[in-house]
């Protein structure tokens, strides 16, 4: 479907009140906070996280917060190409991720670090029961970690793959961003298919050399 | 799926991946695509539909912006 020209009707009224000229903008603001924080409380329940209620509640306050401020710095480059709304949700999903982010080292469980490669069958699905199978494989690409990452690429392999840190918590403590840590790990895992490869553990792709 | 077969689909990437700013950066667009025509949005957009298929956190993101749509 080919998009109108300008932005629908909901969508003008909200760019009309945000403008600081409109003679009820304040009013405005008001009401896009209560919108922003409704949609951070659902998102939080929605994610399952296990937050008790008032902390629960003070996240979604800190992510409305947060996307509003977010919003307002960047009101002028919202284009008309989905609702008002849609567009502006997406900082409280962002912000949502990232105040989880951070909250997750509030109760961090305590990394085992002699047990790590042992769960690396278990993190991709392998059966238990296939102890030898897996005892190898665990091997193997621990070999291929050593021998091919970088140390930076190792440090968050083992984090978010083996000890199940998750990403954004990740992102939040080292001050980085999703999308740094996300390529980091990317090409660990081209790197290490790419070593299996070529000692023959793994079969080459169609049009993939040995 | 053997051990070998799980590991090669977990360690497998896709050079369509757009990677996370990328996807973020049009996440609005393609949520509204989605909920309109899926089809279309996996058309136009191959590569934020990988990147989603791949990355946890912003898989999350969408998840949660298709849920606040009308
Ligand atoms: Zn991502």
């Amino acid at each position: 479907m080919d998009r109108v020209a300008g932005p629908d009707e909901e969508s003008a009224e909200w760019l009309r009140v945000l403008d600081p000229a409109a003679p009820d903008h304040d009013a405005g603001l008001a009401r896009l906070h209560e919108r922003l924080l409704a949609i951070a409380r659902g998102e939080l329940r929605r994610r399952h996280v296990l937050v008790s209620g008032p902390e629960q509640d003070d996240l979604a306050h800190q992510a409305a917060a947060d996307a509003m401020l977010a919003i307002l710095a960047k009101v002028a480059t919202y284009r008309g190409e989905s609702r008002f709304t849609t567009w502006a949700y997406r900082f409280v999903m962002l912000e949502v991720s990232h105040k989880l982010g951070r909250h997750y080292w509030r109760s961090a469980p305590e990394a085992l670090p002699d047990e790590q490669w042992d769960r690396l069958p278990d993190r991709i699905g392998v059966d238990p029961h296939a102890r030898a199978e897996a005892r190898e494989l665990a091997a193997v690409v621990r070999a291929a970690v050593a021998e091919n990452l970088t140390e930076h690429q190792r440090t968050l392999f083992v984090e978010i793959v083996l000890d199940g840190v998750p990403l954004e918590a990740v992102c939040a403590r080292d001050g980085t961003s999703r999308g740094a840590v996300y390529k980091a790990i990317f090409d660990a895992r081209r790197k290490i298919r790419a070593a299996l490869v070529a000692n023959g553990y793994l079969p080459p792709r169609e049009g993939e050399s040995a | 799926m053997n051990a070998r077969e799980l590991l090669d689909r977990f360690l497998l990437t896709d050079s369509r991946d757009v990677g996370c700013d990328d996807a973020l950066a049009v996440l609005h667009v393609y949520v509204e695509l989605v909920a309109q025509d899926p089809d279309a949005a996996a058309a136009r957009y191959a590569g934020v539909a990988v990147h989603l298929a791949a990355c946890g956190p912003c898989q999350d993101d969408f998840a949660g912006l298709l849920a606040t749509l009308p």
